[in-house]
């Protein structure tokens, strides 16, 4: 019954969907206000049906109600309650109706609570949302639906990839279509922009709060996806270039790009077509990531069941959806008014050479995945992009724009001094150059690349706290002064510090982790050791160790260095009966910043008839900042957005005090 | 986005546990057995997803091991084993593509943007009206400006 009223609330989700799309337009047509308010509240409606529904599938996981097919194809009974509520994303539907609940959700964010704004740009925002509402509602009723019933329900469900039974995992989902949605909202706020003639700093003050909380959750996600990488597959690698990791990469390229750029636009009110481009392009990645993903046109490490005939469908929402974005675009763009002028050495200029750097950047991760497909199209030859590629492409174009960085902030909008800029970041660079020189002079085997990136990511975070003492007056104001302007700093510039900060600390990651891991791996009977890097790694004993919906192999590993103990680590091999699958749960010792990695293998015929053990132990040197920098950055972008200018509300009461009241950088 | 169906795992999941290290393969000369290692991330392992030789446990990564590493110890060098792979098995063998012609657009775009974006941007600037257009401030303006930086300062 309950699972009816979650079908049904769904097919209701839509009529409201289209009801809010219906109503909007007429709204906005006959500039009525009654029309307005019954676009909005079609909007919310839509959401709360949506919701319901979610609730309802939910219900149905956390019941084991294996008539739904969904719930059968994806849950188990014995499966822990944790995994049985994330089954409900674990899916192919399931992950739809997450994508649809946020996609209602902030389109009744802003139709319900975003009073500010003017009520016709309002309006078309509302009918945008609610189109895309429409299309995606109505490619999950017709074509995913998680509500379908099976005539013949099975005893057990197949339960979910236990590979996905993950703590990380289960929240990653709900970060990356947070990430991936919420640019839907910044591609309505263009089709708006583009409708009303209008791109200005109030319409990029609008933006910017949903970009950014859009980019932040993202980064959260992708950072969760890439740590569950690292962990769950036991192979101590933590991305892969693979397409799916390209897919959701590329709407986080660009919409960094887009958050760099509003802030032209917002500023200085330049670059507004190509701010609204972005845009429009940042849920266009995202959604043309919901296709590769779904489509099966690629191989990847992990794909969803692949189904061809969704993916045209989803194609086809891609292509209407951005076919009338860019259409429009095309269209309108031309006839918006050109920004302010600029110097090629300003801090406009700076951001522009930002832009193109990602722009460039997403290119290349577009290539790179698609490329394949494009050759084998035109000529009937395969080929593979991968890491090397990568390597070679995408990290010099990171490297050109992490060079850049620094001076940015420093330089004034308009017309920049660039020398006097560089001359303030001296100290910035000469610590990153030594950093540079020291890691390739001390690190056995040279890697010239490496240390030119950990160089680089020095480069960043002196380069920040060099611009945070350039804004205090640090060294040339009385102490006093400095205080006083250390606390007038706004959230917003502290956001830019923390995310900027947090890039050059994943470069360090990213980087040494790279070159200098070391790997050993060994068939050990019990109370045998291996040696990694400084570490010694005991296998001591190995005892059963059986689970809610697994039996498992856990050995007792003792890890040293030069005799002392550093940890008592529990690496696991399990077996889900329910999949017939082997997954192994690697032991994680933190050692500072450092991860000494432990992975448990098969059991082997050892030597005098010992039972033995394959066992694999990484030392992976400052693994931890691999992902501390990028959840600096969302820490940044959440910083960013609690900026009291930024509030939702705040351009109306900003517009309200005036023109004067923008505050001074 | 991590997420995975089924199929895509139950081909993989089960096979993929860095294979490369396991100590069984390796070869003797440590020497030899790096600059093979060096050489398995190059390589795909052709049935399995998207996988280099170095990741994946199946059986063709392994024969792919046995192959590189037996051609690294007859005395190969790095260039002729790759010529070697590739022959018997195709470009996709590679997970590096080949600095080639019809390659060409894979490599050179990225760069071309950034290049071509640069030269706009300068070129554009640079003939850009913008000084004529920033006249010396008014004396009503000057004021201004020293009275909203005043404001500014308290």
């Amino acid at each position: 019954m309950i699972v009816e009223i979650g079908a049904f609330c769904l097919i209701l989700s839509l009529i409201l969907s289209a009801a809010q799309v219906g109503l909007s337009v007429i709204g906005r047509i006959r500039r009525s206000a009654v029309f307005y308010g019954a676009g909005e509240g079609a909007a919310g409606a839509a959401f709360l049906m949506v919701m319901i529904a979610f609730a309802a599938l939910m219900y149905a996981f956390v019941t084991s109600d294996f008539s739904v097919a969904n719930v059968a194809a994806n849950s188990h009974s014995a499966k822990p309650m944790l995994y049985k509520i994330a089954g409900v994303w674990g899916s192919h539907e399931g992950s739809m109706l997450l994508w649809c609940l946020a996609l209602t959700g902030f389109g009744a964010i802003v139709a319900l609570m975003a009073r500010g704004l003017p009520a016709a740009m309002k309006a078309v925002v509302v009918a945008s949302q609610g189109s895309l509402g429409v299309l995606f509602l109505a490619y999950t009723v017709f074509a995913s639906n998680p509500f379908v019933r099976l005539l013949q329900p099975p005893v057990e469900g197949r339960s979910l990839n236990p590979l996905l039974q993950d703590p990380a995992l289960a929240f990653h989902p709900p970060f990356l279509y947070g990430g991936y949605v919420g640019f839907s909202i910044v591609f309505s706020f263009a089709v708006a922009a583009l409708v009303e003639g209008r791109v200005d700093a109030a319409w990029a003050r609008w933006v910017r709060p949903w970009s950014l909380a859009a980019w932040s959750l993202l980064t959260v996600g992708i950072t969760l996806g890439a740590f569950w990488a690292y962990y769950e597959l036991g192979w101590g690698g933590w991305w892969f270039w693979d397409p799916v990791e390209n897919a959701s990469f590329m709407p986080w390229l660009i919409g960094t790009a887009l958050l760099h750029s509003a802030v032209v636009t917002e500023k200085r009110g330049a670059l507004p077509g190509w701010t609204v481009f972005l845009a429009l392009g940042a849920f266009t990645f995202s959604m043309l990531g919901a296709f590769l993903v779904r489509s099966g046109v690629l191989t990847s490490v992990h794909a969803f069941a692949v189904d061809p005939k969704r993916g045209i469908l989803l194609l086809t929402i891609l292509g209407i959806a951005a076919g009338t974005g860019f259409g429009l675009f095309a269209w309108r763009a031309p006839k918006l008014a050109p920004g302010g002028l600029f110097a090629p050495i300003s801090r406009e200029g700076a951001l522009v050479i930002n832009n193109l750097v990602l722009s460039a950047a997403t290119v290349t991760v577009l290539l790179g995945t698609l490329y394949p497909l494009i050759k084998e199209a035109l000529t009937g030859q395969s080929l593979s992009v991968g890491t090397p590629y990568f390597n070679l492409t995408f990290a010099p174009l990171m490297g050109l724009a992490f060079l850049v960085l620094p001076v940015g902030p420093l330089l004034s909008w308009k017309r920049g001094d660039g020398l006097g800029a560089l001359q303030r970041l001296w100290a910035a660079a000469g610590v990153a150059v030594a950093i540079a020189l020291t890691v390739l002079w001390v690190q056995k085997p040279t890697h010239v690349a490496a240390a030119v990136g950990m160089g680089l990511g020095v480069w960043l975070i002196v380069g920040v706290f060099v611009e945070i003492a350039e804004r205090i007056h640090l060294g040339r104001a009385s102490p006093a002064e400095v205080r006083r302007r250390l606390g007038g700093l706004p959230r917003g510039a502290w956001g830019m510090s923390l995310a900027h900060a947090g890039l050059g600390v994943f470069a360090l990651g990213a980087c040494f982790e790279t070159a200098w891991k070391i790997e050993a791996a060994q068939a050990l009977s019990l109370n045998q050791s291996i040696t990694v890097g400084a570490y010694q790694v005991q296998l001591s004993d190995v005892v059963a160790a059986n689970g809610a919906n697994y039996i498992a192999e856990r050995g007792l590993v003792t890890v040293t260095k030069n005799g002392k103990p550093v940890c008592d680590a529990k690496p696991e091999r399990r077996f889900y009966p329910a999949n017939s699958q082997t997954t192994s749960e690697v032991a994680l010792c933190l050692e500072g910043l450092d991860d000494v990695y432990l992975v448990m293998g098969e059991r082997r015929a050892g030597t005098e008839g010992q039972p033995a053990w394959l066992v694999r132990a990484y030392w992976n040197p400052l693994a931890r900042l691999i992902f501390l920098g990028p959840l600096l950055m969302a820490l940044g972008g959440a910083v960013s957005l609690s900026d009291r200018r930024l509030r939702f509300a705040a351009p109306r009461r900003a517009a309200e005090a005036g023109a004067v009241a923008v505050p001074a950088e | 986005m991590k997420r995975i169906g089924l199929l895509g795992w139950l081909l993989v999941a089960v096979l993929s546990m860095g294979a490369a290290a396991d100590p069984s393969e390796r070869l003797a000369d440590p020497v030899l057995e790096a600059r093979a290692k060096a050489l398995f991330p190059q390589i795909r392992c052709m049935v399995c997803q998207n996988e280099s030789i170095d990741d994946s446990q199946a059986d063709l990564a392994a024969d792919l091991r046995k192959i590189v590493r037996e051609e690294v110890a007859a005395g190969r060098s790095d260039t002729e084993v790759r010529t070697y792979l590739v022959q018997r098995y195709g470009e996709y063998v590679m997970l590096k593509p080949a600095f080639s012609l019809t390659n060409g657009a894979l490599w050179v775009t990225p760069f071309a943007i950034v290049f071509l974006g640069l030269i706009g941007f300068f070129l554009r600037k640079s003939g850009s009206p913008d000084q004529a257009q920033e006249a010396a401030l008014t004396p009503e303006e000057q004021a201004l400006l020293t009275k909203l930086q005043a404001s500014e300062a308290e």
